[in-house]
This record gives C-alpha cells, sequence and structure tokens, in this order.
C-alpha cells in the first residue's frame, strides 16, 4: 500500500507565470513511463512511482526539445512532486517515511486513482 | 541515446545507481576552465543554444567521457559541438585555429593569445 | 589593483582588464593553477581556438569574457550565508525567501539573473538536501561554483536512495524522528537550503550569523555550528 507524502497546507503560489495545467498542489499523480532514447529531465529511479502535487512551478520550455535546437514551445507546467521513499525504493527504502521532492513535466505525469 | 536499451534509462540518469564513497578532492580551477565557464554562459545569454543543449551533447558523449574526462573537458567539448551546431563557426575555421594555437607553444600560457 | 612588474612581458596599462598575462592570478586576486605546469592539452587548445573564434567573429570579447569570469569568483558562499542571516533577522524576509527565492535576493542586491531559486526551510521536522542526479544543477548566484563532489557518480547516485547514509559520510547525525527530504534538481528550479538558526546565537548580528553559515549547510550535507 502506497504510504503518501504530505504536502504543505495552504500549499506555495506558483513562483513562475502558468496558464494552469492539469493538476493541482495535492493532487496524487504517477510518473509516466517510458524508455525511448533521447534528452528527459525525468529520472528512471521515478517513473511508474506516484506522489503529490507538492507546487506548481510554473510554465517553462519543453526540454525535450530546447535540447535539440528547437523553441520548446508551447511551454510546459513544470511541478514539484513529493514521493515517499517507501514509493520509489519499496522494501530497500533506508528510511520508508523520508520523502524526495522532484520537478516532472506535465507530460510526464498521469491521474491516479490511488487514494 | 542509445544506452537506454540495457537498463531501462541512459548512462546520466544516475539516481538510485550503485557507487561507492564520495570523493571530497577539491581542484584549484585552473583560468582556461574559467574561461570554458564563462563561453558557456554567454553563448546560452546570447542565443546560440541552450543549457538543454549543452546537456544533450554531454549526455551523448557517453559514459566513458564521464569516467576519462574532467568536467571543463567535457564542456568545452559540448560547448564547441553546439556552436557549430548553431552557426558560429565552421568546423574548417575551427580546424585551422587549433592547429595554429598547437604551434604558439608547448603551454597554455604560451598557446593563450594575448586574452584580448 | 597594485601589481608586481617582475615578469617578463611588459604589457600596456591603460586597459583595465589586461591583468589576465599575470602569472597565476584572477582579476579578483584569487591565484589560479600556474598556467604552464603541465603541457598544453587538446582540450585546452580547443578552448583557445573557440574563444578566439567568437571574438573574431564579434559573438563576445575579450573584455566580456573576463567580465564574466570576474562576476563568477565573485559569487561565493557568503551571498548564500548573508541570505540566510537576513532570513534568521527577519520573519517577514523570511516567508518572502520560501515564497519566491530569486525575487527575495533581488530584494538584497543579489542578481538572481535568470536563476529561478527555490529555498527550503530545515525545522524541527524536517533535514532538506540538495542534489543533481540527472546532472549537476546548482545554485551558483548564490553559492558560486559547485564543489567536486557535488558531481560525483556517488553523490548522484546515493544522495537520492540513501540520504542518511550519505549525511552520515559528511558527519552529519540527525536527531531522532526528523524527516530527511532529498531535492532533486531536475528542470529549471535551483534549490538553497535555509538551515535552522542553532541555539545560543540569540542576539547576533547578522553578520555573526552569516559567519557560521557554511556552503555546504545551504546544500544540505552539514549544519551551522555556533561555537
Amino acid at each position: 500500500m502506497t504510504l503518501l507524502a504530505q504536502v504543505a497546507s495552504p500549499p506555495f503560489a506558483p513562483p513562475y507565470p502558468t496558464r494552469g495545467g492539469r493538476f493541482a498542489p495535492g493532487d496524487t499523480v504517477r510518473v509516466k513511463r517510458g524508455d525511448a532514447p533521447g534528452h528527459m529531465r525525468t529520472p528512471g529511479y521515478l517513473r511508474g512511482r506516484t506522489g503529490r502535487v507538492e507546487r506548481i512551478c510554473g510554465d517553462f520550455g519543453n526540454p525535450e526539445e530546447l535540447a535539440y535546437r528547437r523553441d520548446g514551445l508551447p511551454a510546459c507546467t513544470l511541478y514539484r512532486v513529493r514521493f515517499t521513499m517507501a514509493e520509489i525504493w519499496g522494501d530497500r527504502a533506508e528510511q520508508p517515511a523520508d520523502t524526495l521532492d522532484a520537478e516532472i513535466f506535465e507530460h510526464w505525469l498521469e491521474a491516479t486513482d490511488a487514494p | 541515446m542509445s544506452d537506454t536499451k540495457k537498463t531501462g534509462h541512459r548512462w546520466h540518469d544516475m539516481g538510485g545507481t550503485d557507487a561507492g564513497e564520495i570523493a571530497h578532492d577539491q581542484h584549484a580551477y585552473a583560468l582556461w576552465e574559467k574561461r570554458v565557464d564563462a563561453l558557456l554562459r554567454l553563448s546560452t545569454v546570447k542565443g546560440y543554444f541552450t543549457v538543454d543543449g549543452l546537456r544533450r551533447v554531454l549526455e551523448d558523449m557517453g559514459e566513458d567521457a564521464f569516467e576519462t574526462m574532467s568536467y571543463y573537458e567535457r564542456w568545452i567539448a559540448s560547448i564547441t559541438q553546439n556552436m557549430v551546431e548553431a552557426g558560429a563557426f565552421t568546423i574548417e575555421e575551427l580546424n585551422a585555429r587549433m592547429a595554429e594555437v598547437e604551434t604558439r607553444g608547448p603551454t597554455y600560457g604560451e598557446a593563450q593569445g594575448s586574452g584580448e | 589593483m597594485p601589481h608586481d612588474h617582475n615578469d617578463d612581458n611588459p604589457h600596456d596599462h591603460d586597459h583595465g582588464h589586461d591583468h589576465f598575462r599575470h602569472e597565476g592570478m584572477s582579476p579578483s586576486g584569487h591565484p589560479y593553477r600556474p598556467a604552464d605546469d603541465q603541457p598544453l592539452t587538446y582540450w585546452q587548445r580547443m578552448e583557445i581556438a573557440v574563444r578566439e573564434l567568437l571574438v573574431e567573429k564579434g559573438i563576445t570579447t575579450a573584455a566580456e569574457i573576463n567580465a564574466q569570469i570576474e562576476r563568477m569568483d565573485a559569487r561565493t558562499p557568503a551571498l548564500g550565508a548573508s541570505v540566510v542571516a537576513h532570513a534568521w533577522d527577519d520573519p517577514a524576509f523570511k516567508q518572502r525567501l520560501l515564497a519566491d527565492g530569486s525575487a527575495a535576493i533581488e530584494e538584497m542586491g543579489i542578481a538572481a539573473d535568470g536563476m529561478k531559486m527555490v529555498v527550503v526551510e530545515n525545522t524541527d521536522e524536517v533535514h532538506n538536501v540538495v542534489v543533481c542526479t540527472l546532472c549537476s544543477c546548482y545554485p551558483r548566484n548564490v553559492l558560486g561554483l559547485p564543489p567536486d563532489w557535488y558531481k560525483t557518480r556517488a553523490y548522484r547516485a546515493r544522495t537520492v536512495k540513501e540520504p542518511r547514509a550519505v549525511l552520515r559520510e559528511f558527519g552529519l547525525e540527525l536527531p531522532e524522528g526528523i524527516r530527511v527530504q532529498v531535492h532533486d534538481s531536475t528542470a529549471d528550479m535551483r534549490y538553497l537550503v535555509l538551515p535552522r538558526r542553532p541555539e545560543g546565537t540569540e542576539g547576533w548580528g547578522q553578520e555573526a550569523l552569516a559567519g557560521i553559515v557554511t556552503r555546504d549547510c545551504m546544500i544540505g550535507v552539514a549544519v551551522p555550528q555556533p561555537d
């Protein structure tokens, strides 16, 4: 059973401009899987893991496009997502209730039914 | 790009991989390294490429480069490739200049030119 | 700035940024490794060639490059320490710092210059530590250049999986019951840890407070020691 990490309430407001994305602080999200080659900023150790949106950072150019000399537009909503170490590492977690925050772009996140 | 197949993630994607003790050696920065750092900042601020392009080339250089080259050696390799891709100078120009630099003397101090 | 003229290369003193010809001294007076202590390498040759081509093509100038080096030299952990001290001393500033790190440092006259900084606060419940597993992203504008260890495979690999073991290796044992929170700088944000203000610093001025805040405290691998 997933041990979901708590996030601040009230949440921090987005420090950078955003049109608003699919997800809001407190939402439970799962990081998509994917083993394609290329420049991506979603680490392998988080793929398939479920966390909570800690805050919206803002909208930024897509690094996967910018890396190849394209303009990275339309800008993508970037979220800080909080995971428990139990969620990421399971039995191998050093301390299950410790947490990890990472910035994940919206197209790498999907809604999940997890509580 | 092709290393993902073996492990499901690329070599530079190091989070959670096996590793030993953290080395605490700290090297003293050389002038040429500070110049590389400055070139990266200026090239990106001037719009020739972005830090994403820097990273993309660093990643595509492969794990061997990480193991055998120093940080700023990899950076100048990446900056140079990004600038060639951006059309800032040609490979022919780079070839000619690198060859000429080599004739100036055996040390960085002699080869660095006027700095002006 | 005053300097010796014992070197063999006389140079024009009309130009303020001539000083790069000096053996081993940067414009801000920090010593470099001597330029002639090793044979010229392939990559150094490339740096010289690229730099000269960019100047010849008018993309940049030697003065601009030198100014950027100077700017980077001036960025040291003392900047970050002054931000921490200000936050410890001024609760309203601290709230603004936590809400928008870059805007808050600009209030202090520190140029964020495009860096997008998030400040994360250590409390009696949470200890924060920062890593970039994918490369070596670091809040350079307030801390200067990152230490070599921050860029190692071992730090990047282990901090997200066994942060307590990593902290122990740095000599940091955390109190019972505290949660460790790791921040992986995977995208556009850069992170600064706001350490807890230690007991025994009541009544200290900001300069004294800044004096106990080290770089490693602001990465999260150490805590301030008030002795």
